[in-house]
Order: structure tokens, then C-alpha cells, then sequence
């Protein structure tokens, strides 16, 4: 009988997806693996690929389709042998197959608590009720929302939807080789018998290839009141500027950056850091790093990475600071989870440097290489981005002196880096050049109080100012 | 009236062909095949099969001559050539029959005659004098969307060597010989060499074999093939490496070599017959391919990994489209290459899983990476190794030497290659050749339990040693 396709859910907590492409067109030749459309979610564009053979019979929803609900039907597959117009009228008729078995939950553990999972995100802090609310880079407990998960079934619903189990099919070396690498199997596109993760895969995978972000962060907030565009337009001359229309992650920044803006009562540190000695110990690093054959050397420290480690540590100096407001209780943080803004091509994105207290300058450099790699290329995966207690943006590099970001909920501060550049400071009554670097701390009031904050900021000032502290 | 028009006309019914044409036929496309000799070609008429029934009459009449080791008495043990060719040829007969039962079965039209390829779309075939089988079309013109050549192979011939079918053979004399001659001298020690001396070894003919590379069988692991020369000389095969046979001189009845040692010396050696086993070369010619434009390189038509060439719809595989010239790689170069046209987009053949088997005794079979090679691409290995001696079924079987090698990757645990020499290890080689296609590392090997007791449990051995955990030695 037809198989229906059912817009899936690529991440617990998504409840829409946008139709941006068919790959495949009615009368086509489809078989498992095949990419036959592109669902378009927050942060990610993710490639669905069938997984039962057959003919595309009819396409329900048309490409570029918004904010279509998961499980709704959007195509119909005529199995082998089954004829194609027959299959493509019953669609019709049978629509919305929401009548049918819903398909398995592909991750039955995440869906059975969506809000839990996205609720450190949500930046609707009236939705992480405390005993809901997770600690980060805990796994989420199960929560009372498990009874309304979608029971895993089978039956005629079987056979639809992108991932029937977690399992990813791979080889014993390409497991070998991901884990040594750092990749998640799950992102890897396998090109092996009916999707096998594969050797070659992986080696792919390391250069940023046939990756591909499974899940995507949550569009869970309500919409946010804002003039009507009528007004806005009626402000200017019909003809004199282009309508651009907003993609998801134009979206996703708009809404969540106003919704911390309004909820949020931030307020703003500033400390000048005379960063001499850290320059000259990043020399020394990296004059130190070992070369490959090819005379590349394992790691380049940037100052930025500095900046990270600093914050990281400052933070478990001074716990308190370390912090995430919930309507019920503080949530104290164990570990230093550092997100950092790196600019992407229509937007930006936060990627989460965890347990970056623990880790070397070196990990922490490298890590951010393949982040803002990957995260130009919008390959980042949702636990990748979201979360953290704490977050570096650094706007140096554009010669900003000072600047005040804007918190990333569910942080309770954010530092904002300006340049580092020669200038004249008095010290014991003589004017003396050095090199200075001004950075800014935007905190949650609601969280850390004034003095709290510009302890924290002195403790960071005080790892830049010299950086050997770090070791301690 | 006979159809005149395919999907895909297949050139050649060598095991290559003949395989791609069942699976083409299996994939819904009208199929055929043309043939100018015998259904099932070299293979199985003059090469794997044939030689494989003369080294199991070999063996027989080896252990034959060695009764007491097992405890049993026979006496007046002796052999009739012509039996002994008889039943070869009745094996490759009951297997060229089989060809064209496989052909009916699978609707695969057989036409019958040499094809020449007027251009892309376009066969004409010939006639020829050669037998045709009962329900074979006859020489005409035919048109298929795709033409894919499986021309095969036939023996090198080098100058001053050249085979005259009476003292200096090919292995087509050497697989039917009228009787057993007293001295031979092999030329070459590739696998249809070796096959060769260590058959006529065993019927007490005086072999001596010439290879002109440092090492016999100089495709194999370096350790392996020192092991299987000692094993030969042991039976009494003179064996030259670094040598060349600069020049034949026919006598009546025997041939006399002059052979260069390499090291500045010549010796002469008059032997009955010589066979010529220098390798072999594409079947090219007479296809058309040059007025076509199909490319070729060193002697075979150049393909891409789905065994395209330059020119569309046309195809070549196996030994005509270039190394490793064996049949289980024609064969599975046809699959893949109807698979792909047919769009079920089948993954290229990786080459460094095809595994390469010698039948004489001891056999050898290896697939994978040498150690040589594996050091010579700079690669960090580990090398495993175990041998017969130290297993119990090889002991029961009066087999005792014998060796097992494999080589890892140190850092990922990826099986390299396996080399073996050995009794059966042309059947046992498939294991590791499995493991390695489904990209073991050496965690799922050690994790393997090997039945015992087994010659196969020296596969399991040989990885527990590479990795320092070896039992049994």
C-alpha cells in the first residue's frame, strides 16, 4: 500500500519545519537513502532522506512551504509494483494521515520531555519549572510531559518518516575513527550498504563533508509584539528598498535576542587589561607548537582563546557568578560552559566550548577552529549551540574599543572583547606605552548584583593580566 | 526472426562475461552474449578450472606415495597421463555446459562468432569455425544501448620465447600433455607458473623455474614467498631468481635454455619442454576500438571505476580493462558495471580487496597490503604472525608448515592484508577478505569466536599475536 511521508520531527522539541526544497519530483524513482527534500529548521538545513523504496507519487506540501507541523503529510510513495495514480488519488483522499499511526518517534528519550529539553533555552523562563529544569550537559530527567509522547507504534505507519531507531549503522573502523576524531556518528552522512557509516565516510567527515546537523534549537517562543510592518513600511518611499525575507536564522536572532533584552535586566562593567605578558606568552606557545610533515604546526593560540580560558576559570573562582535565573531556584553551575559568538554569513551563532575550565588553551584553539568552520558552513549540530552558563564575544578584531553584548539566556553574563592596541598609561606618575585591551561585562541582575560581577570581571582581568595564573 | 537488437551485448563468455550477462539479465535487461571459442572462456576451459582438477590428481598422487606418514600401505602407486588430462577436461566440459544452461535459464541470447564494434550501438560478428552451441544465433549484425567488452586475455609472448605448441608450451599444451616429460623448465614464476612446476614436480619431472625479479611469486608478501620456496626446493624444484632465459635452442625432442644469473654468468640447461608463463596481455585487437577512439593504456582499454570508457555505451571489465587480471575481479567488475547502468549506483571496487590465490603445494593466497608495500607507503603497522606448526588440526592433517601473517594499522586497528601459505589456505583467506570488506579492526577479530579445531583458528592466532596476546605458540 502507499507509504505516506510525514514531515518529521528532526529534533524532540520541533514542532514545524519549513518546506525548502523537493529534491525528488512526482513519477521519480525513489530509493532508501535517497535525499528527497530539505526541511528547512531554525538553525540548520537538514536533508530528509527516505527510507522505504518506491515512486513519488504526489507531492502534498509544495517546496517552501512555512512552518509546516510535524507529522503532517506532505508526499506519497507508491511501493513497488503499486500503481502511481491509484496511490497519488488515495493520498488525496486519505489526507491528513494524521488518521494513520503516527510513524515512531525517531528519538522516543528526547521526545518524552520536549520542554524540559529546551526549556534552559526557550528564554521563556515561566516554562522551566525548577523541577523540570536541567542542569546543562546533564541529560535531561524524565519528566512528568513523558505521558504525552507519542507511543512508538507500528504498523501501516511504519515505513514513513526519516529514522525508525537512534541506531547508526557504521563499521567497527569507521566507529574507531570518529571517536578518535571527536565526530559524532550521527552527523555523518554513511555511504555504505543502506546508509552504513563507513571509513571513507568519516574521512570525509574530518574535512567538514557529508556532515549534516540531525536536530535543530527549539521554536518554541511565543511571537513578540513589534509596530505592524504596514506602519514601518508606510515610513518609506514605495520602490526605494528591496524586500529581503528573513530566513530561520534571522528569525531565531531576532526573537531571542529581543526576548533577552526585554527579560532580562542586564547591566554593564568595564575593566581596561594591560595584556603584555599574554601576548608574549601566546608567542612563546606558539612558537613551541609541534609541526606536522607538512610543517603545520598542532595549534595556533589566539587571544581570544585566552579570553575563553580566562572567563572559564574567573567563573569557578567565583562560583556565584556562574549562574543561570530560573523563576524557582539559581542554578549553580559546575562546570565553566563557554559560549562564543562567531559571525556566520547572514547571522551569528554561539557555539558552547564545554568544561572549558578544564580544558588546555590548545583544546580550547582547536576546538574553536572546527566550530567556526562548521558553523559558517551551518553544519553545527543543536547540542553544539545551545546552553552554557557563560559567553566571549570579541568584536577586537574590527578595532571596537568597547562594546556591551547582549546576554545569550540561559547565561548570566556575556563578555564583550574590544581591540588590543598601544596606548599611553601612567604608571608610579610616568606615562608608559602598553598594550591594553577593554573589556566589557554585561550580567543578569536578576542573578549576579553589581559587586558580584565586578568581582568576577577582576578575577578574569587578573588571569589576562597574567596568564600563568592559569596553570594554577 | 531472431532479435537482432539488445539492451547490452556482452563481448566475450569468460567468467567476467558471462557473470555480467546473468546479472544484466537479472536486472530486467535483454541480454547478449557472443563467444568465438567456448562458453565460460579461459577460465574454464584453460585456466582456473582445468588446472585446479590436474593439482587435485597432483596431490592425491602425492599423499599416495607417502602412505605410512598415515599409517595406511599402498604399493605399485603409478598415473596415466592421459587419464589424468581426461579428467581435467571432463570437468571443464561438465562446466562449459553449465555456462550455457545458465545462459537458457537466465534468457541470455548467445550469438556465436568474433565481434567487431562498427560504432557505439553497433556489433558485427563473424563467423568462425569453431563449434557453435545448440540455440546460438549466427554471424550477423546486432545493436545493443550498451557494449561491454570481456575480451580477456591471452599468454605473453616474448621474443625469442615464442611458444610453438610442441617444446615450448603455453599453458594450453602444458594443461593437456600427451606424456610427462622428464625435465621442464618453467619461465616465469607468477601463479600459472608455480601451478605448472609444482605439478609436474610431483609426477617426478626435473623442474627448474626462472624468474627475472628477486622473489617467485613476486605479487606476494616477501616472507611468504621465501617460505614457499623453501617449501619447493624441499621438493626438489630448482628455483633461479634475478635470472633470465636470454635464448631457446630447439633440438628434436628437447629444448636447451641459456640462462643468465643475473650476476654476470650464463649456464645452459637442456630440458624436454619449456613452458612460457611470462603473463599475459589484453585481447585489444580486432574490436574496432582504435577507429572507435576507445582508449587504451599499456595493453587494456582504460575505464573509470565503473568500467566506462572514454566513449559512451561502451564498457570493458576483467582482464581487458587491466590488473589485477583475475576472474573474480572480471566478475565483479561486470556487476558493478551493469549495476551502474542500470543507476542503482553500486560502490567502485575497492582493488586492495581482491584476494589472489596460487594452488600449488604448499597454496598461497593473500589479499591486501605486503608488509613491503605497507612500509613502503610509510605506514605504522603491526604484524601479526602464527605458524602451522602450532595448530592442532594442521598437525592432525600431517600439514605442519605452514604460516599465517597479518598486518594492522598501529593507530586505527584497520586489517591491511593477510598472507598465508599453506594446506587449504586458498579457502581460508575469504575470512579475512570479508573482515576486511566490512572494515574490521583487530577488536572484532579477537572477539570472533574460530571454530576448533580448525586450520581457520590460525586466522585468530596471527591477530592475537600482532597485538601480544598470542596462545598457542
Amino acid at each position: 500500500m502507499p507509504v505516506n511521508i510525514l514531515m518529521p520531527a528532526l529534533s524532540p522539541t520541533m514542532e514545524k519545519g519549513n518546506l525548502a526544497k523537493w529534491l525528488k519530483k512526482e513519477g521519480d524513482k525513489v530509493k532508501p537513502g535517497d535525499v528527497i527534500a530539505e526541511i528547512e529548521t531554525d538553525k540548520a538545513t537538514m536533508e530528509y532522506e527516505a527510507v522505504d523504496e518506491g515512486t513519488l507519487a504526489k507531492i502534498v506540501v509544495p517546496e517552501g512551504t512555512s512552518d509546516v507541523p510535524v507529522k503532517t503529510l506532505i508526499a506519497v510513495l507508491a511501493e513497488e509494483g503499486e500503481d502511481v495514480k491509484a496511490a497519488a488519488a488515495a493520498a488525496g483522499k486519505g489526507a491528513p494521515a494524521a488518521a494513520k499511526p503516527p510513524p515512531p518517534a525517531p528519538k522516543p528519550a528526547a521526545a518524552a520531555a520536549p520542554s524540559s529539553a529546551s526549556g534552559a533555552n526557550a528564554a521563556a523562563p515561566t516554562a522551566a519549572a525548577p523541577s523540570a529544569a536541567p542542569k546543562p550537559g546533564e541529560p535531561p530527567r524524565a519528566a512528568p510531559q513523558a505521558a504525552q509522547a507519542p507511543a512508538p507504534q507500528r504498523g501501516d505507519g511504519e515505513g514513513t518518516g526519516i529514522a525508525r531507531t537512534n541506531r547508526v549503522f557504521s563499521s567497527p573502523l569507521a566507529r574507531r575513527l570518529a571517536k578518535e576524531a571527536g565526530i559524532d556518528l550521527a552527523r555523518i552522512q554513511g555511504s555504505g550498504p543502506h546508509g552504513r557509516v563507513i571509513a571513507h565516510d568519516v574521512e570525509l567527515a574530518k574535512s567538514g563533508r557529508g556532515v549534516t546537523a540531525p536536530a535543530a534549537a527549539p521554536a518554541t517562543a511565543p511571537p513578540v509584539q513589534a509596530p505592524a510592518d504596514e506602519k514601518i513600511l508606510a515610513l518609506f518611499e514605495a520602490g526605494s528598498y528591496e524586500v529581503v525575507p528573513h530566513d530561520n536564522v534571522r528569525k531565531v536572532i531576532a526573537r531571542r535576542l529581543l526576548e533577552a533584552k526585554l527579560t532580562i535586566p542586564h547591566f554593564y562593567l568595564t575593566l581596561d587589561c594591560n595584556i603584555g605578558k599574554l601576548l608574549a606568552a601566546r608567542e612563546e606557545i606558539n612558537a613551541a607548537a609541534p609541526k606536522d610533515k607538512d610543517g603545520k604546526p598542532a595549534y595556533k593560540i589566539s587571544v581570544n582563546d585566552f579570553v575563553i580560558k580566562a572567563l572559564a576559570l574567573a567563573l569557578q573562582r567565583v562560583p556565584d557568578a556562574n549562574v543561570t535565573w530560573t523563576e524557582g531556584a539559581m542554578l549553580r553551575h559546575k562546570h565553566s560552559d563557554i559560549g562564543v559568538a562567531v559571525s556566520i554569513p547572514g547571522g551569528l551563532i554561539t557555539p558552547v566550548v564545554r568544561h572549558a575550565e578544564q580544558k588546555s588553551l590548545s583544546v580550547i584553539s582547536n576546538e574553536m577552529k572546527d566550530f567556526a568552520a562548521r558553523a559558517r558552513a551551518r553544519k553545527l549540530a543543536p547540542q553544539e549551540y545551545q546552553g552554557g552558563t557563560s559567553a566571549v564575544s570579541n568584536l577586537g578584531m574590527y578595532g571596537i574599543k568597547e562594546f556591551y553584548a547582549i546576554i545569550n539566556p540561559p547565561h548570566a553574563s556575556i563578555l564583550s572583547v574590544g581591540a588590543a592596541d598601544e596606548r599611553a598609561v601612567v604608571r608610579n606618575g610616568k606615562i608608559e606605552a602598553a598594550h591594553m585591551m577593554t573589556v566589557g561585562l554585561a550580567t543578569d541582575h536578576r542573578a549576579v548584583d553589581g559587586a558580584l560581577g565586578a568581582v568576577l570581571l577582576n578575577a578574569c582581568k587578573a588571569l589576562i593580566e597574567n596568564p600563568v595564573m592559569m596553570v594554577v | 526472426m531472431a532479435e537482432t537488437s539488445f539492451d547490452i551485448i556482452i563481448i566475450g563468455s569468460g567468467p567476467g562475461g558471462y557473470v555480467t550477462a546473468i546479472r544484466a539479465a537479472q536486472l530486467g535487461f535483454s541480454t547478449a552474449i557472443v563467444e568465438r571459442d567456448y562458453l565460460g572462456g579461459i577460465c574454464l576451459n584453460w585456466g582456473c578450472i582445468p588446472t585446479k582438477a590436474l593439482l587435485r590428481s597432483a596431490e592425491i598422487y602425492h599423499y599416495l606415495q607417502h602412505p605410512k606418514d598415515y599409517g595406511l600401505s599402498a604399493e605399485k602407486v603409478t598415473y596415466d597421463p592421459t587419464a589424468v588430462v581426461k579428467r581435467s577436461r571432463a570437468v571443464s566440459k561438465r562446466l562449459n555446459d553449465g555456462v550455457g544452461f545458465l545462459m537458457r535459464k537466465n534468457k541470455v541470447t548467445v550469438i556465436w562468432g568474433e565481434a567487431t564494434i562498427d560504432a557505439p550501438g553497433k556489433v558485427t560478428v563473424k563467423a568462425v569455425t569453431t563449434q557453435a552451441p545448440k540455440g546460438a544465433l549466427a554471424a550477423g549484425s546486432y545493436q545493443a544501448k550498451h557494449i561491454i567488452i570481456a575480451t580477456g586475455a591471452r599468454p605473453r609472448v616474448l621474443p625469442g620465447l615464442e611458444p610453438d605448441k610442441k617444446l615450448i608450451w603455453t599453458y594450453f599444451e602444458a594443461m593437456a600433455p600427451e606424456r610427462m616429460p622428464k625435465s621442464l623448465l618453467v619461465v616465469g614464476s607468477g601463479a600459472i607458473g608455480i601451478e605448472f612446476a609444482s605439478f609436474y614436480r610431483t609426477f617426478g619431472a626435473e623442474v627448474t623455474v626462472v624468474e627475472i625479479l628477486p622473489q617467485i611469486l613476486p605479487a606476494e608478501d616477501a616472507e611468504i614467498s621465501t617460505f614457499a620456496r623453501k617449501q619447493f626446493e624441499k621438493q626438489g624444484i630448482k628455483i633461479l631468481t634475478a635470472a633470465k632465459v636470454t635464448k631457446l635452442e630447439k633440438a628434436a625432442d628437447s629444448v636447451t635454455a641459456t640462462i643468465d644469473d643475473g650476476k654476470g654468468s650464463t649456464q645452459t640447461l637442456t630440458v624436454e619442454r619449456v613452458i612460457s608463463a611470462v603473463g599475459v596481455v589484453g585481447n585489444i585487437e580486432n574490436l574496432g576500438l582504435e577507429k572507435l577512439g576507445v582508449k587504451t593504456e599499456r595493453g587494456a582499454i582504460a575505464v573509470d571505476p565503473l568500467n566506462r570508457t572514454n566513449v559512451p555505451g561502451i564498457y570493458a571489465i576483467g582482464d581487458v580493462a587491466g590488473p589485477p587480471l583475475l576472474a573474480h575481479k572480471a566478475e565483479h567488475e561486470g556487476v558493478i558495471c551493469v549495476e551502474a547502468i542500470k543507476g542503482l549506483k553500486p560502490h567502485p571496487m575497492d582493488k586492495r580487496l581482491i584476494p589472489g590465490c596460487t594452488y600449488c603445494s604448499p597454496q598461497i593466497a593473500s589479499v591486501g597490503l605486503t608488509e613491503q608495500a605497507a612500509k613502503a607507503n610509510k605506514l605504522d603497522i603491526r604484524v601479526g604472525r602464527f605458524p602451522f606448526v602450532g595448530n592442532g588440526k594442521a598437525i592432525a592433517l600431517g600439514e605442519d608448515q605452514g604460516l599465517v601473517k597479518v598486518i594492522f594499522d598501529r593507530k586505527t586497528g584497520a586489517l591491511l592484508g593477510a598472507h598465508m601459505v599453506g594446506a587449504e589456505v586458498t579457502e581460508l583467506i575469504q575470512g579475512y577478505v570479508v573482515a576486511m570488506n566490512l572494515e574490521t579492526t583487530e577488536e572484532e577479530l579477537i572477539h570472533t569466536v574460530f571454530p576448533h579445531p580448525t586450520l581457520s583458528e590460525m586466522m585468530k592466532e596471527a591477530v592475537l599475536d600482532a597485538y601480544g596476546r598470542v596462545l598457542n605458540i
